[in-house]
């Protein structure tokens, strides 16, 4: 699959990541580069083979109790914020 | 006191143990030593107050017979690893001075035990990189030059700063992460020992995730043993980590120096491609010679799938680090750059945050779970996966464990190797499969290239059985009476 301008776009969108107009372009390149080097896959064949979505699929989950068993520092999670006020982080206005 | 730095850990206990010296002047001959190889560029951020207060306080408790298994050793911590008040930037412009309210749980497992932070080394950006140059906070050398010529050579990655700190003599042990190969390749490019023990061996807990289904922390040293001691250290259960392993850690140090008679060593076929590195098959063939002559035996094994692994890596791991990444917002931490509003500002804080090969992998992730591509591409690719996976367990009924080389190549300068992301991608072909299934991968020095560069071999193990590892491991050391560069 070779990627447009547009699609670039459309991703970076998707990822909030801000691109320039003058970066589509061999974004475009490289990323199609990438995705024709791992379309190789495609020459597998993989009916009737189950997923691997997890390296500890033969371990069962372990369960634990619906409790709180953190929390309760409002203060250190907010340490790191770039912008904080009365408990709470701050961001632009999204409600005029 | 400047020897001090060139023992190994387990040489610095017995000398501690026996009184000849103490953790503050052991921490002190680093600190004084980190000050010497600046240029090297492996530390982010050095801890110096911080390290001498630990080391007083860990030459009491020796002296009140309480020391753990790493007491007053300095250790470097690899910048991935949150560490309470201290920064801990994962080599991203994105997390610059953010400080941890938290301590990771294989960081807080090594002071537990005794040990001492001299600092957090450089890493490539959110891990994702393979000679260190990709960190926001600059490149890495690593302290060995090829015999040819006087340029800077990378450490590989992505734990570079961890393998060049150890290798340099400015740290006894480091600790890595290693998702497709950051452990065990910049061992080898640096020529010392480190091991990706088996996912879920060591809490994720408190790690900057990458990807999570194939991130592992792992301990990097001089020497096999003081691997072994390190790991026993990290390793363990832990509640907050739902993928850590339940049950009992080895003691791994009782593996080092036991016999290895018949052991059945597999040698998979399909990593002796054509056009491998004749320096690279001699230094694998004596290998085997080793451990042939410790009275193991050669066994002839297939990995059929192993040339499709870098490329479902390379649709595994982006995907996960575009949603595990998808955090740094400029919300809660880290940088921020003000926009128009709030989809402004997370986009100009995200361009302005990372660096061109995480962007590069973010939208390569987000492209392959996006609506109409999952399946081909994610779906795809979690399918080759268990195929690769299956591939091992078959070999592991004929084999107990193989032998391969840990990179293609010896260690590259700095500034090659970057006008293809799939050249460097390459880098890692011979670990990533070991990744993708789960697996135990321990890489340790075998000898030097023509042009003076440490070449490193992987020993590869079944889930949970890193002892077997550090078994052959600690044989082929003996062996291979492999010079350090502290002794060159």
């Amino acid at each position: 699959m070779s990627l447009d301008k547009a699609t670039v776009q459309k991703i970076a969108y998707l990822a909030r990541i801000e691109v320039k107009e003058e970066e589509l372009e061999p974004l475009a390149k490289e990323l199609s580069g990438i995705l024709h080097w791992v379309e190789q896959l495609a020459e597998v064949n993989t009916d009737g083979v189950a997923p691997m979505t997890s390296v500890s699929a033969e371990m069962a989950l372990p369960w634990r109790e619906d409790k709180v068993t953190d929390g309760g520092y409002a203060e250190k999670v907010l340490l790191n914020g770039p912008e904080t006020s009365n408990g709470f982080f701050l961001v632009p206005k999204v409600v005029e | 006191m400047s020897d001090l730095t060139h023992l190994t850990i387990a040489e610095a206990e017995a000398g501690m143990d026996k009184g000849d010296f103490t953790s503050v002047e052991l921490t002190k001959a680093h600190l004084a030593a980190m000050a010497k190889h600046k240029d090297l560029n492996a530390y982010i951020t050095e801890t110096p107050d911080q390290a001498l207060a630990m080391a007083e306080r860990s030459d009491k408790r020796r002296a009140g017979k309480q020391a753990g298994w790493l007491e007053g050793i300095p250790l470097a911590i690899k910048d991935l690893f949150c560490t309470e008040g201290v920064q801990t930037t994962a080599g991203s412009h994105i997390l610059e001075g953010f400080k941890p309210p938290y301590e990771s749980t294989v960081t807080a497992n090594l002071w537990k035990q005794g040990a001492v932070m001299l600092g957090k080394v450089n890493l490539d950006e959110f891990a994702m990189g393979s000679s260190n140059m990709t960190s926001y906070y600059g490149a890495v050398k690593n302290p060995w030059k090829r015999q040819s010529d006087a340029k800077d050579l990378v450490p590989g990655g992505s734990s570079g700063g961890s393998a060049a700190a150890v290798a340099a003599c400015i740290a006894m042990g480091a600790t890595g992460t290693d998702t497709g190969g950051s452990i065990r390749q910049p061992a080898a490019f640096c020529g010392i020992v480190g091991i990706k023990p088996t996912y879920g061996r060591c809490s994720r807990f408190g790690i900057v995730a990458f990807a999570s289904s194939l991130d592992q922390a792992g301990p990097m040293a001089r020497t096999v043993k003081d691997a072994a001691i390190m790991l026993k250290a990290m390793a363990g259960h832990d509640p907050k980590d739902s993928t850590s392993t339940p049950g009992p850690t080895p003691d791994f140090t009782k593996a080092v120096g036991q016999s290895i008679k018949g052991l059945r060593v597999g040698v998979p076929k399909e990593y002796r491609p054509e056009g491998l590195s004749s320096e690279i098959v001699a230094a694998w063939d004596q290998g085997l010679a080793w451990l042939k002559e410790a009275g193991a035996e050669m066994v002839e094994v297939s990995l059929p799938h192993t040339k499709y692994a870098l490329a479902t890596y390379y649709i595994v791991a982006p995907a996960e680090a575009s949603s595990n990444l998808a955090r740094y917002d400029g919300v809660r931490f880290g940088l921020r750059v003000p926009g128009q509003s709030l989809d402004d500002m997370y986009m100009k804080t995200r361009a302005q945050g990372f660096g061109k090969e995480v962007k590069r992998r973010i939208l390569i992730g987000t492209y392959v779970l996006s609506a109409g591509y999952y399946d081909a591409y994610y779906a795809k690719a979690q399918k080759l996966r268990t195929l690769i996976a299956s591939d091992f367990k078959q070999a592991f009924t004929k084999a107990d464990l193989l032998l391969t080389p840990t990179a293609p190549t010896p260690a590259f300068a700095i500034g090659e190797n970057l006008d293809d992301p799939i050249t460097m991608y390459l880098n890692d072909v011979f670990t990533i499969p070991t990744s993708l299934a789960g697996l135990p991968g321990l890489s340790l020095p075998a000898g030097l290239s023509a042009d003076g560069l440490p070449l490193g071999l992987q020993l590869i193990g079944r889930p949970f059985d890193e002892e077997t590892l550090f078994k052959a491991a600690a044989v082929m050391e003996q062996a291979a009476q492999f010079k350090r560069w502290e002794a060159r």
